[in-house]
């Protein structure tokens, strides 16, 4: 070891690796899935317990990154002993519930709210919406031809307004998660809210103003959570508008962000040698599924020059 | 986060208003110009900032009230005050009915369209005002606009003149005409000379305290005709005492609750509650002894006392009166609560159409600073409480105890996941005893003459006196005291029956979200058990009478349009399903539906077991319960 100052050598690293002291597991919560007992750990809600149970529970507002808002309603599951439905992605696990996640009140339930949705929304572009629509034997059009949709409130036609992402309302349920994405539960960049009431009730900046006047920061992270397709990258839309998006001929590939050192894991989506969508797997340790305007939006200039 | 304004600057007078509500900004960062350098950089932000969002709809209030609209500079102003994102100040003030978002005339004149007033011409005063004033919402100088309840029920049909200025004035004309509304909107004063002989009016600026006992007697008649029967109990004070005055307030016997409550001690203060049995007059009948029990046993010391004064149910009206005539009851009943379950801060949310009621709640609340019954030591206990009041600004849904919290938060008006409860987790995430006007009105009384001797009025199962707001097809509509188990046609027959002896052919119990019974429920005792049995509700206490006279489709039908109007938004069933609701009441009532009627009746009937089941709060519970009932009693069919 050298006197001088400027120069320190390392102590010899230790043989074994540490390790956080071990946590007592949290106690179970043993609560009744369809006549299935099923055990999970304390916190867990309703929605764990179905997973554990097997049993598919269909969502639309509930993120695992997010924090429950309960507001789409089609989680809903009949707890014994309570007046009304409860929401399986909200409510915690006690012990000894019961749970009907099929009795004929939750399948009416769920059927009549995709109904409401399909009577509203235009759900092209949300094919688990569809798929559900299906198991619930869901049937929109029975509300008539005459029911209001959803867009009266706000211009019908896509908001292009930024060169990156597009917005379209018409294809909005109002899950709030993109909402959830850009505030507190993300971004905390706020350029967008919940306004008016009702029916009227839609995602708006202040006044409605275009996103290059907003606090947006095009991280992306709102279209990494829309569950319609209302929030879409600019490059998806124009492909879908010119008939040219062609999902059996898209590949997806992990790999990991080139531009800073965080090391955030990228799903290229790539079409025609071209990467037409960039997300990142909510699991990802790193970025739990959230990305800056770089990672969503920096790639695209990867692929062969137009023609 | 950054602040990302671009809605340019607000005016003086904007930046006055707000600044009016939250003093002067501190330093150049929060909107501050000619400061000194150590002002400057004096509190710039951070958590001490964002703490005071509670005051944001206070602020709104302020800018709608003194310009009568809210600009984009002004919101961006507000934004930058209290720290909160511009999307969301939006968010919050494009939530209420009252604040205007785009420039509107000073003047508006809110036309009730609702039940109560339709039975008493509304429709056709609105199609006059559209006659002679033009369409709704149009002028430049003064304007109209269909409302929903208003709360004047007893006088219909009713209106609201809100004009905006320094200060801002009201003028509640019930009953009114065309003529009288044309005339209070066009004349140049905004004093409130124009108020007729049968029109309750004051202005914000105007003293409570100045009307002589034998007029005030007058005035208070209109709403309660019965007012001064030595019978009363909860309405004992009402038309007698200087709503204004605390000594007349104590010569009346007021203040012997809090007494004994401090004599008590805050246990024995609770078990006297729960001895009377009381619970809770909103329409929910939760019994108050133990939310308030809950509440103090809460290991979180920091709690909440908030008086829902949010009175929006259609046809519902008692807490307006007791607010205006007997505001001490109910300062008097949460001053205990909170003496009771150890909570030092407590809110009034008052509905934001009750003017009179605000500005005779502030007067109280100033007597009783004044008095020391409210402040750092109550009554000499040594224990502080602090009453604030709050303004609504039309949105049914805040009436919600979830939602009311939000609303106080300076949050949108949306009701909240349960559990938790509010006794755990309620205003500003703390334990938090939620009452209405007529439960806390309820607790002196209790407290003086003892949870027993309450306990003894009315039946087993519904204990005390109980207010029943009668509207419609009677004599003489008004807030009527009686013991429960009084029957629905004794309190027919108090208020005069049905005029000219016509047939009553329904009674709307529990308002909107109540249910309609048919003649045969007369002999029915109104108490909650009874109601229970026979699949109706007390809901908050209306009694709505319809005789033959009343077109109860387009009763119903605006039912089905106050609940698609008055739905947050936030749940899909409430969302969509109030809206598919109407269209099929629309189609019921064009003869045109969708395959048989039988099959818009099975329609019907899965639409609302949905909002029911599945909705988060009771609005959508409750959105097709009045109309499921109608058509069980072929309310839809012709008139016969």
């Amino acid at each position: 070891m050298s006197d001088d100052a400027i120069y320190f050598n390392p102590p010899p690293r230790s043989a074994h690796t540490p390790t956080a002291p071990a946590r007592p597991a949290p106690a179970p919560v043993e609560v009744t899935i369809d006549g299935r007992p099923v055990s999970v750990p304390t916190g867990a809600t309703l929605l764990d317990a179905c997973s554990a149970a097997g049993v598919e529970t269909p969502t639309l507002c509930f993120a695992s990154t997010l924090t429950p808002v309960n507001a789409c309603r089609v989680c809903v599951v009949e707890l014994e002993g309570a007046r009304t439905l409860v929401p399986a992605c909200a409510r915690k696990a006690e012990p000894g519930m019961k749970v009907l996640t099929d009795s004929p009140r939750v399948r009416l339930s769920r059927k009549v709210v995709l109904e409401l949705l399909g009577s509203s929304v235009d759900l092209s572009t949300a094919p688990d919406l569809l798929r559900w629509q299906q198991r619930y034997a869901a049937r929109p059009a029975r509300f008539g031809s005459g029911a209001a949709v959803a867009t009266v409130a706000q211009q019908t036609k896509v908001k292009v307004d930024n060169a990156l992402y597009v917005r379209d309302y018409g294809k909005c349920v109002l899950c709030y998660k993109c909402v959830e994405a850009c505030g507190s539960d993300a971004q905390h960049t706020f350029a967008i809210a919940v306004a008016g009431r009702g029916f009227h009730a839609h995602i708006s900046t202040e006044a409605d103003v275009p996103l290059p006047d907003s606090a947006c920061v095009y991280c992306g992270n709102c279209i990494q959570v829309c569950p319609t397709g209302a929030l879409m990258f600019k490059t998806e839309h124009d492909l879908r508008a010119a008939g040219r998006w062609d999902p059996a001929a898209q590949t997806q590939t992990d790999t990991i962000c080139p531009y800073c050192g965080v090391g955030c894991t990228l799903t290229l989506t790539v079409q025609d040698q071209r990467i037409v969508k960039v997300m990142s797997p909510p699991d990802a340790p790193v970025t739990r599924g959230n990305l800056c305007i770089k990672g969503r939006f920096g790639t695209t200039f990867v692929g062969p020059e137009d023609t | 986060m950054d602040l990302h304004l671009g809605g340019g600057a607000a005016s003086a007078e904007e930046r006055a208003a707000v600044d009016a509500v939250l003093g002067p900004p501190t330093s150049r960062w929060r909107g501050g110009v000619d400061l000194t350098l150590a002002e400057h950089f004096g509190l710039s932000g951070g958590n001490a900032v964002r703490a005071e969002r509670h005051r944001l709809l206070p602020v709104l209030h302020a800018l709608q009230d003194r310009l009568g609209w809210l600009s984009r500079g002004a919101l961006d102003y507000v934004s930058l005050r209290l720290d909160v994102p511009p999307a969301e100040v939006w968010g919050v003030a494009s939530f209420y009915h009252l604040l205007a978002l785009s420039p509107q005339a000073p003047q508006v004149a809110h036309v009730c369209d609702d039940i109560a007033c339709r039975l008493r011409g509304a429709e056709a005063l609105c199609g006059e005002l559209e006659r002679t004033l033009g369409p709704a919402g149009q002028g430049s100088e003064y304007t109209w606009k269909r409302s929903p309840c208003l709360g004047l029920c007893e006088a219909a049909p009713a209106a609201l003149v809100l004009r905006a200025g320094t200060p801002a004035t009201h003028q509640a004309l019930a009953p009114t005409t065309a003529d009288e509304l044309r005339a209070a909107l066009t004349s140049t004063s905004t004093s409130t000379s124009t108020s007729t002989s049968t029109s309750t009016s004051t202005s914000t600026s105007t003293s409570t305290s100045s009307s002589p006992p034998s007029s005030r007697l007058d005035e208070v008649r209109r709403a309660v005709p019965d007012a001064g029967d030595p019978d009363h109990l909860l309405l004992a004070r009402v038309g007698r005492v200087d709503p204004a005055s605390l000594a007349d307030y104590r010569a009346h016997g007021g203040f012997a609750g809090l007494t004994r409550a401090i004599a008590l001690g805050p246990e024995a203060t609770i078990a006297e509650v729960i001895t009377s049995r009381l619970v809770g007059r909103g329409g929910a009948a939760f019994p108050t002894g133990k939310k308030w029990q809950a509440v103090a046993a809460q290991p979180v010391r920091e709690r909440f006392i908030v008086c829902n004064a949010d009175e929006s149910e259609p046809g519902t009206f008692k807490d307006r009166v007791l607010c205006e005539w007997d505001p001490f009851a109910l300062i008097e009943g949460m001053t205990s609560a909170a003496l009771a379950t150890g909570a030092s801060l407590g809110f009034i949310y008052l509905r934001g159409e009750y003017p009179r009621a605000a500005a005779h709640l502030e007067a109280a609340l100033a007597a009783a600073r004044a008095g020391d019954l409210l402040g750092p030591d109550v009554a000499g206990t040594g224990h502080g409480f602090e009453l604030e009041l709050r303004r609504g600004a039309g949105a049914y849904i805040c009436g919600e105890e979830t939602a009311l919290f939000n609303s106080i938060e300076g949050r949108r008006g949306e009701p909240r996941a349960k559990p938790p409860f509010p006794v755990e987790a309620g205003l500003f995430g703390r334990p938090t005893v939620i009452n209405n006007v007529e439960t806390l009105a309820s607790v002196p009384l209790i407290l003086a003459r003892g949870g027993a001797a309450f306990a003894a009025i009315g039946t087993a199962g519904s204990t005390g006196p109980k207010l029943f707001c009668v509207s419609g097809a009677v004599a003489r509509p008004g807030v009527y005291e009686a013991r429960f188990g009084v029957t629905l046609g004794e309190l027919i027959a108090r208020a005069g029956g049905v005029p000219g002896d016509r047939p009553l052919r329904a009674v709307l119990l529990g308002g909107a979200a109540g249910s309609f019974v048919g003649p045969e429920a007369l002999a029915l005792p109104l108490t909650l058990e009874a109601l229970r049995a026979a699949g109706a509700t007390l809901g908050s206490g209306v009694v709505m009478v319809l005789d033959d006279r009343a077109d109860l489709p387009d009763l119903v039908r605006r039912i089905a349009r106050f609940f698609r109007d008055e739905s947050c938004g936030q749940c899909v069933p409430c969302r969509v399903g109030t809206v598919r609701q109407d269209e099929l009441l629309g189609r019921l009532g064009a003869g045109t539906p969708l395959g048989s009627v039988a099959d818009e009746r099975a329609l019907l009937g899965e639409l609302a077991q949905a909002m029911r089941d599945a909705s988060i709060c009771g609005l959508g519970q409750t959105a097709s319960a009045a109309i499921e009932s109608a058509l069980r009693l072929g309310l839809l069919e012709a008139s016969p």
